[in-house]
């Protein structure tokens, strides 16, 4: 799995490419949480991620939780079908904001 | 800070380790690893086997150093394992001396009996590899759901209206519209389904994993597979069943499951387990190893002398629970599902075999289950008893309670039953049932009273009165399997018909038994597909069925609309009015002086009660509004006749006090839509001094 983190406009991208497993977890989770600062506008950008395991949905709620309470904003985009269904079935899902693309994406997180 | 248990002090085979901590029991994630515990009374020796997820042969076997066990306990810590990518189980060495009653086979590998997530039959229905030599597969799991303020509901058990269902069956049929069908997640897409029946418990039919391939087999004459299809058999009781989730594939299931949990909490609706502690998925002496077998037969098993399995559970083999050692289990276990899943109570299945000692011979106070009653962790779970097993031993009314269990009322099922169908002698066994058995539960309260005419076992409530007779060729037992005894009538004809005269009537029976059931003291159980005419062909014993036999046929609710609207409307009616739940037995008197008795009895005359007459069908009671909740709270008045005659039958009405006046909640004589009517809509009788029943009727009636 491979991170790259760079801006979009005034919103900071954070791609993950390959499987987000236990082992590859914990490399997301580093990049992720650094740039999970107060007042962070961040886009989470999946589109390249077929396959992610628990310990890939435990980081985005670990990132959900740091930002939570108007701390910061996240928008995940591009999570294929599957990811999408299992997320909703573990209630991973109810917790984010998505959007098919990173211009869907930049759009929410201007919103209000 | 970091702790000093997270260096290793040991080697094996690259894989470093240290000695363990012995509690928890299971494997537990700590920091740089895996902690394993497992205890065996009678074992000599342990070994730790370690796969890669999914693979047949092992990647390591690492023996446990005498300096990893604390009195039976073996524990050791395995660092740098990818814990979402491995399984385990454990290899035991002990004497094999069946007549000792030990079975110990160090070519075997177990399961951990506290094993929280177990692979090997991920996907409902996909076939196994017999061959594997590991089949129901051990992995550590991450306990670690976001809950939020989500806790159990702990509502009143006498608030309770209880729906039993099967997780697979509720959604999987292809009507159900569900696209998770016949899951854990599918069954969230039926919460609105179930709010506006307005249930508020769901009893779920086992969801410990379970190997729905135990004893399957293809009918021999239709071709049909036959599945252990209900679960009634335990392979792990930490564990939810993988094959009911939908992302039982990633080995999601707990996190599944426990959204489940609190999507039904975030709507009000409790949640009961009906658990299965009387025996396990081993079987008798043929059966296979998969854990308590190869880990500590004696310990866990009841035997007999000669060190064959007692077989008080029909099904082989049965659990050793007043074992302190398996008691113990028993507790840690259901402390686990109400801590960690928030689980609002348990239904024990062949509960009686929790009150025998480990010969056998029922005990007068049973350790395991005075246990549960008081254990600060359950304190405020259901705990509800199915009050009899196979070996004989019927509880019901004399189930040792300590004031906290409930039991599933077979006496209340047959009572009615035959009632409605025309029974004679029957006006006062009646009169005990609709006040919650107080003949049963004198010292217990109408609270011990699990009211419910139909459940999984036996008969749906449509089938009640559509046959006499049982029709179960299709479980391939030459129709000898499921209860002979089921107090039904088919009105007419056995079987579907187009007879709009015995389908009315058929209708009008379904509608009298909820109408019975939920105006009655205690809680009621409705069973899933009831409330909208579910069939089974007249297969009262279908736990072997993954095909329409069990699934939910969603088509009904707008097929049986009337049934429908007919249970949605008593079922808010009971919850409306306190003065049907009480947590205490009606006195008949007027101990507040408020001008009426808390419940009275009535017969087609107000105040007399037709007891001297065996032959009569008909009975009335009132019951007093200003007595709900022990008079704490204002009730309206609610009076309920029931004509089982077949000939319609003149009541006489009880007064009403000052210029109140009866309304008509439900009239099972009517057609729909005046059969019943929405909280607040009923119409005021219009002669508020008698009032005619249909033959084979019920009317219920508020006063206010």
């Amino acid at each position: 799995m491979d991170v790259q983190v760079k801006p979009y406009g005034d919103a900071t991208v954070v791609e993950a490419s390959g499987d987000v497993d236990g082992s590859t977890a914990p490399v997301l989770q580093e990049q992720v949480l650094a740039v999970a600062q107060p007042g962070c506008r961040l886009l989470l950008d999946m589109t390249n991620v077929s396959y992610m395991s628990s310990a890939g949905l435990r980081v985005m709620l670990l990132l959900h939780r740091q930002i939570s309470g108007g701390k910061g904003k996240v928008v995940i985009v591009g999570l294929n079908e599957d990811l999408q269904s299992t997320m909703s079935a573990t209630g991973f899902l109810k917790f984010f904001t998505i959007a098919d693309t990173l211009e869907a994406g930049k759009a929410l997180l201007d919103q209000a | 800070m970091d702790r000093i248990d997270t260096y290793s002090t040991h080697e094996y085979q690259g894989y470093r380790l240290r000695a363990g901590h012995m509690l928890p029991f299971g494997a537990t994630l700590v920091p740089g690893g895996v902690n394993f515990s497992i205890y065996s009374t009678h074992a000599t020796s342990c070994t730790l086997v370690l796969f890669k997820k999914g693979d047949p042969q092992p990647m390591v076997e690492i023996p446990f150093l005498d300096e990893f066990s604390i009195g039976d306990v073996y524990a050791m810590t395995v660092f740098d394992l990818d814990y979402e990518n491995i399984e385990y189980g454990y290899r035991m060495d002990g004497p094999f001396d069946p007549v000792a009653g030990h079975r110990f086979d160090k070519t075997k590998i177990l399961m951990d009996p506290y094993a929280k997530v177990i692979g090997g039959r991920d996907v409902w229905g996909v076939a196994p590899d017999w061959n594997n030599i590991y089949q129901h597969r051990a992995r550590p799991v991450m306990d670690d759901f976001d809950w939020e303020d989500d806790t159990p509901l702990e509502k009143p058990i006498e608030d309770l209206i209880i729906y039993e269902a099967h997780v697979r069956s509720l959604t999987r049929h292809p009507s159900s519209a569900v696209r998770e069908a016949g899951t854990f997640a599918g069954i969230i897409s039926k919460i609105p389904y179930l709010k506006s029946l307005g249930v508020n418990c769901l009893e779920l039919l086992p969801i410990y994993e379970f190997d729905e391939f135990e004893n399957s087999r293809v009918h021999p004459q239709t071709g049909e597979m036959l599945y252990n299809y209900w679960g009634y058999s335990t392979v792990g009781f930490f564990a939810p069943k993988a094959g009911f989730a939908a992302t039982g594939k990633h080995g999601m299931q707990v996190d599944e499951f426990k959204n489940l949990v609190k999507q039904l909490h975030e709507n009000n609706i409790e949640i009961i387990l009906d658990v299965v502690f009387n025996h396990t998925a081993e079987g008798n002496e043929m059966g296979p190893y998969i854990s308590f077998r190869g880990l500590d037969n004696q310990t866990y098993y009841m035997l007999t002398p000669e060190g064959y399995y007692f077989n008080f559970s029909g099904t082989g083999n049965t659990l050793n629970c007043n074992n302190p050692i398996v008691r113990n289990m028993v507790l840690d276990c259901l402390r686990y599902w109400a801590s960690e899943y928030h689980i609002d109570g348990f239904r024990f299945d062949l509960a009686a075999i929790l009150g025998r000692a480990p010969n056998g011979a029922p005990l007068s106070n049973p350790p395991l289950l005075e246990g549960l009653a008081y254990d600060p962790i359950l304190a405020k779970c259901k705990l509800i008893a199915e009050a009899w097993d196979a070996g004989g031993l019927y509880q019901v009314g004399s189930f040792p309670a300590y004031g906290r269990w409930a039991e599933w009322n077979g006496k209340f099922r047959d009572a009615v039953r035959k009632f409605v169908k025309g029974g004679d002698g029957l006006i006062g066994e009646i009169a005990q049932r609709v006040q919650g058995s107080p003949d049963l539960y004198a010292l217990r309260g109408p609270t011990a009273s699990i009211n419910f005419i139909t459940a999984h076992d036996g008969f749906t409530l449509m089938d009640l009165v559509s046959y006499n007779e049982k029709h179960n060729w299709d479980n391939g037992e030459n129709n000898n399997d499921g209860a002979n005894d089921n107090e039904s009538w088919n009105c007419g004809w056995e079987g579907p018909t187009d007879d709009p005269g015995i389908n009315a009537l058929r209708h009008r029976q379904i509608k009298n038994f909820l109408a019975i059931m939920m105006t009655s003291q205690g809680i009621p159980m409705l069973l899933m597909g009831d409330e909208i005419g579910r069939t089974q062909n007249g297969n009262n014993n279908t736990y072997c069925h993954d095909n329409e036999l069990n699934w939910m046929n969603w088509d009904l609710v707008n097929e049986n609309a009337d049934l429908l609207r007919f249970a949605s409307n008593v079922i808010a009616f009971r919850a409306a009015h306190p003065i049907l739940r009480s947590r205490n037995f009606y006195t008949h008197s007027d101990y507040l002086g408020k001008g009426l008795p808390d419940m009275s009895f009535h017969g087609t005359q107000p105040w007399q009660p037709d007891w001297s007459n065996s032959n009569s069908h008909t009975l009335a009671f009132m019951l007093c509004g200003d007595y709900a909740k022990g008079g704490t709270q204002r009730d309206d008045h609610i009076y309920v006749a029931m004509n089982m005659y077949w000939d319609s039958v003149w009541f006489t009405l009880p007064q009403l006090p000052n210029d109140m006046k009866w309304h008509v909640a439900a009239n099972t004589g009517a057609s729909a839509p005046e059969d019943s009517w929405a909280l607040g809509e009923e119409p005021v009788l219009s002669d508020q001094g008698n009032i005619l029943l249909g033959d084979r009727s019920v009317i219920i009636l508020v006063g206010r």
